[in-house]
């Protein structure tokens, strides 16, 4: 083979037991499985030989790959008892030879059944189900105590934190929780009207958007949303505080985690849930209004003395009641998924999709059961 | 071209070694702060060049502009003798094939472990069968020290020295020409930094490479490095061997190389 052509090639001469192959071109990286066929045939090839040399000579590029290759090859067909012999390397060559000798043997792990697998993931998921409740009631504790700590000595408790989510909860989230709560309720004040209509009850459009505003829609909304912005942000921030090893500074430092970042943040839920709540009910029944009277016919006055005549301040408390906890269930559930990052970005972003749809989840679930109970008490 | 260029197109060209990366007159700088000026520096084929200066001086942004991370205001990079401005994409693929870095925390993908971090550039550009590949990859973490279980763990379960010796092996997945290798011993334990400039002189020996290697480390400078090039006041101040560097008559390069430590670390 001639020394100009690039490509990889070998050449066989045979001489009754003894085979000489000439190996020649580049045994490099780019030219990857055209190497890797070449030296898986020439085993096959040989057929009846018990001496071959293994002339390089003609290698004009080797890398680890074509190094690799050729030391597999010699082993292959020494383990088929024929002796082999490398000759002619040039002194880098046989350098990278040598170091690939050197190196051999690779660990592969068996691969397991699939349904070992299946059954493996079903039950590791079971484990982590138990193992996050446990964890999220000694978590409210450990909560519950750092704030009972930060209510005997409020001198020590982290105001600006406070203020600073605060800020970020409840001033930067009011106006698209207002602007979605407005959309909504006028989307269910059409609905009901459209619907209503058919009965010659349109009026009572009122009655039905004042109390599913006040007692669920607006919580609900404000609760998905906060969950959204600042359950998934409370991950984040705790989650790569963690990576970083953040959080094992505040701890040698004499710093509880839970007193300095997970206090702060489930304080100024708590206090914004409910002034969320609020405007979000506001801007529902405003929605709704507008909607009642430009599509339904029902003038403002009417509207708001109806409002007033179905409205009463249980509906309205129904709402604000709940807030704190879903701010709670919230809260708990994003520090919880942020400490639980390991050194990951894929892990982090994992425990903040994990911190979104369980907080949505565990409010759908905790206002059903409040829905449950302010029914069996009447309220 | 300003005289200020080496003569190195000298005419007995062949029997000298070629530079393989070429900067002349590279001006970077961010906002109205200049980091380099005018700076030239030539890296020859097969060497291992220790590049030294101080913290904050712009080692690491010369790295960074050479491999493209960085614009620069004025100046030529050439690689491989190719102009990189003058290169179009498809040439700038290929020559990125041919360099590997090995940057200074590692920047190892944390979600892949180790074994699946020196794969990625081979998934992208190579065509190799499975076997081969993870043979490969195995053999890499071997070369550069590591235990072969190591292929299997995750970047947040290695050591400072493991991550290190992990992100050369992945510098090292495509077989390139020339290394970049960015304060690789910092952080590391005097006996396994030694470890490691020794690593790096039989990699560069046994794969042929070309090292290009930031570093603050008179040990290393000692123990690995064929020349060295010095960075004060923005440009390469001095180059050559490290006789040469101790004397040289510039302030820096003076108080570096023949301040207490240094020469306490070059008598012993």
């Amino acid at each position: 083979m001639p020394q100009t052509i690039a490509s990889p090639g070998l050449e066989i001469r045979r001489d009754g037991e003894r085979a000489v192959i000439a190996l020649a071109g580049e045994w490099t990286l780019d030219h990857g499985r055209r190497l890797e066929r070449l030296a898986e045939q020439l085993p096959v090839s040989l057929g009846e030989v018990r001496r071959a040399v293994l002339d390089i000579s003609g290698i004009q590029r080797l890398d680890t790959l074509g190094a690799r290759l050729i030391d597999q090859l010699s082993h292959e067909l020494g383990s088929e008892g024929v002796s082999v012999e490398i000759t002619h390397a040039r002194r880098e060559h046989a350098i990278l030879l040598e170091a690939v000798r050197a190196r051999t043997a690779v660990v592969t792990r068996p691969p397991r059944s699939w349904l070992i697998e299946i059954l493996a993931d079903i039950g590791r998921t079971v484990v982590f189900a138990g193992q996050d409740l446990v964890r999220g009631v000694s978590f409210i504790g450990e909560v519950v105590i750092a704030i009972g700590r930060a209510l005997i000595r409020p001198q020590r408790f982290r105001w600006a934190a406070l203020i600073n989510q605060l800020e970020q909860i409840a001033f930067r989230g009011a106006p698209i929780i207002i602007l979605i709560t407005f959309l909504v309720g006028c989307i269910v004040a059409q609905q009901g009207i459209f619907q209503l209509r058919r009965f010659g009850a349109t009026a009572f459009v009122v009655d039905l958007v004042g109390i599913i505003t006040l007692r669920e829609l607006a919580l609900l909304l404000c609760a998905i949303m906060v969950a959204g912005r600042s359950g998934s942000a409370f991950t984040a921030e705790i989650g790569s505080m963690k990576m970083r090893e953040e959080i094992d500074a505040l701890r040698v430092m004499g710093l509880n985690p839970v007193d300095v970042l997970v206090v702060p943040r489930i304080l100024a839920l708590i206090i914004a849930m409910p002034i969320l709540t609020f405007l979000a009910s506001m801007a529902g029944l405003f929605g709704a209004g507008l909607t009642a009277w430009f599509y339904g016919g029902i003038a403002p006055e009417t509207f708001v003395a109806r409002l007033q005549s179905v409205i009463n301040y249980r509906h309205f408390s129904v709402g604000l009641i709940k807030a704190p906890f879903m701010a709670i269930v919230i809260g708990a559930i994003a520090c919880i998924e942020g400490m639980n990052v390991k050194g990951s970005a894929e892990s982090l972003g994992q425990q903040v999709t994990a911190s979104v749809v369980k907080a949505i989840f565990m409010v759908i679930v905790v206002d059903g059961l409040f829905a449950m109970f302010f029914a069996s008490i009447r309220f | 071209m300003p005289d200020a260029t080496p003569p190195l197109a000298a005419p007995d060209t062949a029997t000298l070694p070629k530079p393989i990366i070429q900067v002349r007159d590279l001006v970077v700088g961010f906002g109205d702060k200049i980091i380099l000026d005018g700076l030239s520096l030539d890296v020859m084929a097969g060497e291992i060049l220790g590049f030294v200066g101080g913290s904050g001086t712009g080692k690491s942004v010369l790295t960074r502009t050479i491999l493209g991370l960085i614009e620069k205001r004025a100046g030529h990079i050439s690689v491989f003798g190719q102009d990189l401005d003058e290169m179009p994409d498809a040439e700038r693929r290929k020559l990125e094939k041919r360099w590997g870095v090995m940057f200074q925390h590692g920047a190892l993908f944390s979600s892949l472990t180790v074994a699946q971090n020196i794969q990625v550039p081979m998934r992208e550009y190579l065509d190799l069968s499975p076997a081969m590949m993870n043979d490969l990859a195995a053999l890499k973490i071997q070369m550069v020290g590591l235990k072969s279980d190591a292929g299997e763990k995750y970047p947040s379960e290695l050591s400072g020295g493991m991550i290190k010796r992990a992100a050369l092996a992945r510098a090292l997945a495509l077989d390139p020409e020339i290394v970049f290798l960015d304060e690789p011993t910092s952080g590391l334990d005097p006996i396994g930094a030694a470890e490691f400039d020794i690593l790096i002189r039989t990699l560069q020996q046994t794969l042929g490479l070309t090292v290009f290697m930031v570093t603050h480390d008179l040990d290393s400078l000692a123990s690995a490095c064929d020349r060295i090039a010095a960075l004060a006041d923005r440009k390469v101040v001095a180059v050559g061997s490290l006789s040469e560097m101790v004397a040289s008559p510039h302030p820096w390069v003076k108080s570096y190389f023949r301040g207490e430590r240094a020469l306490a670390r070059l008598k012993g």
